[in-house]
């Protein structure tokens, strides 16, 4: 099996909650790339069967979504918005910060594998800029220095 | 997770649930839930629409479009099955209020989602979140659990002859999803390319049944409307605009949040009464009403207006989505438009060429002008191409990167002008304020 048992079943009792085979596959797909870090040839192969799609129409499905990657990316992906609420409070600083913090740039990993950094839309925590996402945990109403605290925090759980 | 505020002029319809643990039920019915649900599963489907009607309630999403009038667009009887699908995309950039009401007060939505098909006749509804939002996603999911184990979703909810299922989804990243008609193409598990209308979700919609479609905030006023009643609930606001909104203050504000405020509410004290003002004292130089896909205001024109529907369209503008972001005076108007050209052209999902085409040259365009390679045609040239976007399109989200962009250019000229012929960004130098929140 490619993904986890687990989540196999989950997909199984989830999908007949809607009319077409296919409908689900969206959440499907970053399920199994939480799973897998990305999605693998072999992870696609299986959703594509799972779905009764070609696995064309699954990479179709896969290039439209922007959360959605074949590529890995770090253990922990810092996800920095910079749109106009960030922007006004400091956001552009804050990616500037990390780029220079991690050494990498856009969609770049670092070479331990443990931090990769993304440029973002609104992730909706505007009201709280400028703001990140690691993984999926948000942070908010950030200066460089809580963003340095941040990335500590991380860098010491892996 | 994100912080709550308060001011006194709140008026808290949507939000008096908020930060009193009502995601768990045993709060959520302590605190009166689902009562609505049994009011209406005894109101005839017309009465509820009628309720919804009278409430004066418009979508919160950003169009404004009567919710009630929505509702009655559904033909009463259908040869496919009907559904509800509740748009929890939430992208629109300077919005981050559904966030809050589906962490607070999920339970609220599922109620919505319920009575709502009690009106129109569907027995299943999806509610539809943005994939960032991976917490609100378990919360949810949690939150449907605990309705089944009481009987509000699946066979007979209430003990009632009804059967009704209420499921959640999630995207995976992408604004344009936001959009009904690519919302319904992503929840059948496809590429968000928006649907050419007629016909219309109400008709044909998810998988060819007909479609409600409303937004989180929408679906959350009305198990309250049911509950205190449509004229009640009309009275809040000014008529045609009824009851209230969840504002996202942000920006150059010296209390960003979000507040709940009746509609109608003027701009200028929600800008220095409730926003406290701009930090350092320094003057306003814009608004964003509601949302980035909204015309900008000046000064003068965010001293007059009311934020109401109706007080925005009398001039031509949009009230959007409850957005409010605030410039300050010495944001650069050039880069701002910029920023937000980039977000539009990072999200046109390329079907129609206006839109793909547009918001790709506005881009270089911008990009060019601000680093200083502008020359006169240009200006024009921008609004030129950007009247060229409006109506051109399948969905509105070249609409959307036009009317921004229109109007920072016919707003703030001689700021295009004072970038001219290799002069630097008069702003570059700015210095960020620190947040003030601690
Ligand atoms: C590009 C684009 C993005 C949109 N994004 C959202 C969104 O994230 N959430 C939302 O509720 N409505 C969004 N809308 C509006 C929806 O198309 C639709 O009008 C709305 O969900 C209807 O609900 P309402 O009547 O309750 O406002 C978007 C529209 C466009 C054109
Ligand atoms: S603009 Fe950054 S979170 Fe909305």
């Amino acid at each position: 099996m490619v993904i986890s048992e687990k989540l196999d079943r989950f997909f199984t009792e989830k999908m007949p909650e809607y009319p077409t085979k296919r409908s689900f596959l969206v959440p499907m797909l970053l399920y199994t790339q939480d799973e897998l870090g990305c999605l693998t040839d072999e992870a696609i192969a299986y959703l594509a069967k799972k779905t009764e799609l070609t696995e064309l129409e699954v990479r179709n499905v896969i290039s439209y979504y922007s959360m959605l990657r074949t590529k890995p990316m770090g253990k922990f992906h810092v996800q920095v918005c910079t749109n106009i609420s960030c922007q006004l409070r400091g956001g552009d600083e804050i990616y500037e910060h990390c780029k220079h913090k991690l050494g990498i740039g856009h969609k770049q990993t670092t070479a331990d594998g443990v931090f990769s950094l993304e440029e973002v839309e609104c992730i909706g925590a505007c009201s709280w800029a400028p703001a990140v996402q690691v993984n999926y945990d948000f942070h908010e109403n950030l200066t460089p220095g809580k963003m340095d605290k941040v990335l500590e925090d991380y860098r010491n759980r892996k | 997770m994100a912080d709550l505020v308060q001011h006194p002029d709140e008026v808290r319809v949507i939000s008096q649930r908020f930060g009193k643990g009502a995601a768990g039920i045993e709060t959520y019915l302590a605190l009166g839930g689902y009562q609505s649900l049994r009011k209406a599963l005894g109101m005839k489907p017309d009465e509820i629409i009628n309720e919804v009607k009278t409430s004066a309630l418009r979508g919160r999403g950003g169009a404004g479009f009567p919710t009630g009038m929505k509702w009655s667009f559904v033909p009463k009887e259908s040869a496919k099955p009907k559904y509800i699908l509740v748009n929890g995309d939430e992208s629109e950039p300077g919005t981050c209020k559904d966030r809050l009401i589906l962490e607070h007060d999920p339970h609220a939505v599922i109620e919505g989602v319920l009575i709502a098909g009690l009106a129109v006749g569907a027995r299943q509804g999806f509610i539809y979140v943005r994939g960032e939002y991976r917490y609100l996603v378990d919360i949810l999911r949690k939150a449907l659990d605990e309705a089944r184990a009481k009987g509000f979703v699946g066979k007979k909810i209430c003990g009632s002859d009804v059967d009704f299922e209420v499921y959640w989804h999630t995207g995976a990243g992408a604004y344009e999803v936001g959009e009904e008609s690519a919302l319904m193409e992503s929840l059948e598990g496809k590429r968000g390319i928006p649907r050419i209308r007629p016909p219309f979700p109400a008709v044909v919609g998810l998988w060819g049944g007909p479609t409600v479609i409303n937004n989180v905030e929408t679906i959350a006023a009305i198990p309250h409307i049911i509950e205190m009643g449509g004229a009640k609930y009309a009275s809040y606001g000014p008529p045609k605009n009824g009851g209230t909104r969840l504002f996202c203050l942000s920006g150059h504000v010296n209390k960003p949040g979000v507040y709940e405020l009746p509609l109608g509410y003027p701009m200028k004290k929600l800008i220095y009464e409730v926003g406290g003002g701009i930090p350092g004292g320094k003057k306003l130089k814009a608004v964003v009403p509601g949302g980035s896909s909204t015309f900008l205001l000046t000064p003068d024109e965010a001293d007059g207006i009311n934020c109401d529907f109706d007080s925005f369209s009398a001039r031509g503008e949009f009230l959007g989505s409850g957005g409010v972001v605030v410039l300050d005076e010495d944001t650069c108007m050039v880069n701002f438009a910029l920023r937000i050209m980039k977000f539009y052209q990072h999200e046109s999902c390329g079907w129609c060429i206006p839109c793909r085409e547009g918001t790709d040259w506005l881009k270089k365009t911008l990009t060019r002008f601000h680093a200083g390679g502008g020359v006169d045609k240009d200006i024009d040239n921008i609004l030129y191409l950007s009247q060229n976007m409006l109506g051109r399109t399948f969905c509105p989200l070249g609409d959307a990167a036009a009317i921004p962009t229109m109007s920072i250019v016919k707003k703030w000229r001689n700021e295009f002008e004072d970038h001219l012929h290799g002069k630097p960004c008069p702003y570059e130098s700015r210095v960020w304020p620190e947040p003030a929140l601690a």
